[in-house]
C-alpha cells in the first residue's frame, strides 16, 4: 500500500468527514447535464431498435455511476461498505431474467387464447 | 492505526471484532441499508412495469408522444420530463455542495444551498402535479387510457407517484435539516429529537445520501419509463 493511500485512509474518517474541492462537484454536475442532454436527444432524434436501447442504458449507467461514486461519496468508502451496498442489487438482474421468461410465456398464452393473427 | 486496503481490508473488516464498517458511522450505514431496501422496492415497480409491458397483446402508448408539450403549435417530445430531469440534477448538485460547506462549518452557505435544494425539489413535485393533471384530463386512468395498453396508467401512476412521494418527504426533511443547521445544532452538538445522538455535520451528508438516491431513482425511471 502506498503512503498516499494510508494518508487518504486516515484523513477521511477522522477529520471533518468528506472533504473535496467544490470544483469536483461542479464538474460532475456539468457531466450529468451533458449526459441527460444526450439521453434526451436519443428520443428527440428518434433512434430506434438496439441502438436506442444501448444508448439509453449507457447514459443511464454512467449517470448513476457518477451520482453514487462522487455525489454519494461511495468512491471514498471502504470496500466493505461498497460491496455490502452495491452487490445485493445484482440479484435484481436475476429477477429480471425470471420475469422476462414469465412475460414471454404470458404473451404466448394470450396470443394463443385470444387467437390473435387468426 | 493503519488499516489494510482493498480485498485485504475487506477480509480484515468482516473478520474483525465488534463492527465491520470501520470508517462509516452508524447513521451513515443505516441510511445506506435503508436506501438498499428502497432500491428493491423501486426495482419491483420497474420489474412489474417491464412484465406488463412485455406481456400485453395491445400496443404500448408511445411515451414520446404522450408526454409531448405543444410549443408554438408544434409538439416537442418529452419537454417537461427533460426540464424535470435537469431540475432534479441541479438539486443534487446544490445538495452535494451543501454537504461540503457543512463540513467547512459555513452555516450560511450550507443553509442557503439546502434551501435551494428544497426549492428545486418542490419545483419538481409541482411539475409532476402539472403532468398528472394534464394526463388525467386527457383521460388516463389506472385502468384505461385513450392510446393503448391499459397497464400504462397503473404503471405510470404507481412509479411516478411513489417517486414523487419520496421527493416530497425529502423536501420536508431538507427544511428540517436547514432549520437545524441555522439554529447551530450541529455546531453545539445538540442531541437529536428521536435518537438523542449528538448533532454533527455528518447529518447533512446523510440527508444528502437520501436526496441523491431520489435523483438516482429518477435516472432509472427516465430511462425505462419515458425513453424506452
Amino acid at each position: 500500500m502506498s503512503h498516499a493511500a494510508i494518508a487518504n485512509n486516515q484523513a477521511i474518517p477522522h477529520a471533518e468527514g468528506q472533504q473535496h474541492p467544490i470544483r469536483l462537484y461542479l464538474v460532475v454536475w456539468f457531466w450529468l447535464f451533458v449526459l441527460s442532454t444526450c439521453s434526451y436527444l436519443v428520443d428527440y432524434f428518434g433512434f430506434q431498435g438496439y441502438l436506442r436501447w444501448f444508448l439509453i442504458l449507457l447514459f443511464m449507467l454512467v449517470k448513476a455511476g457518477l451520482i453514487v461514486a462522487i455525489f454519494m461519496h461511495m468512491a471514498w468508502e471502504r470496500r466493505t461498505l461498497i460491496c455490502a451496498i452495491l452487490l445485493p442489487p445484482v440479484a435484481v438482474l436475476v429477477f429480471v431474467g425470471i420475469m422476462v421468461f414469465e412475460a414471454n410465456y404470458t404473451l404466448f398464452t394470450r396470443l394463443d387464447f385470444f387467437g390473435a393473427g387468426s | 492505526m493503519t488499516r489494510p486496503d482493498g480485498w485485504e481490508g475487506f477480509a480484515a473488516d468482516w473478520a474483525s471484532d465488534q463492527r465491520a464498517f470501520k470508517t462509516a458511522s452508524w447513521g451513515k450505514v443505516m441510511m445506506w441499508i435503508f436506501l438498499l431496501s428502497d432500491t428493491f422496492i423501486f426495482s419491483c415497480f420497474l420489474l412489474s412495469y417491464m412484465t406488463v409491458r412485455m406481456s400485453t397483446t395491445i400496443p404500448w402508448p408511445n411515451p414520446s408522444e404522450v408526454f409531448a408539450l405543444e410549443i408554438g403549435g408544434k409538439p416537442v417530445p418529452l419537454l417537461l420530463i427533460a426540464i424535470m430531469t435537469f431540475d432534479l440534477i441541479s438539486s443534487s448538485g446544490t445538495m452535494a455542495m451543501a454537504v461540503n460547506y457543512g463540513y467547512r462549518r459555513d452555516r450560511k452557505k450550507t443553509v442557503a444551498l439546502i434551501l435551494l435544494t428544497a426549492f428545486f425539489g418542490a419545483a419538481f413535485v409541482s411539475m409532476q402535479a402539472f403532468e398528472w393533471t394534464k394526463l388525467i384530463t386527457e383521460g388516463v386512468r389506472p385502468w384505461a387510457n385513450p392510446w393503448g395498453a391499459e397497464q400504462f396508467g397503473s404503471s405510470f401512476f404507481m412509479i411516478t407517484g411513489f417517486h414523487g412521494t419520496h421527493v416530497t418527504i425529502g423536501v420536508i426533511f431538507l427544511l428540517i435539516t436547514a432549520h437545524k443547521v441555522w439554529r447551530g445544532d450541529f455546531d453545539n452538538e445538540k442531541p437529536g429529537f428521536f435518537t438523542s445522538r449528538k448533532g454533527r455535520y455528518e447529518n447533512v451528508e446523510i440527508m444528502g445520501l437520501y436526496w441523491h438516491f431520489v435523483d438516482l431513482v429518477w435516472v432509472f425511471i427516465f430511462a425505462f419509463f419515458y425513453l424506452w
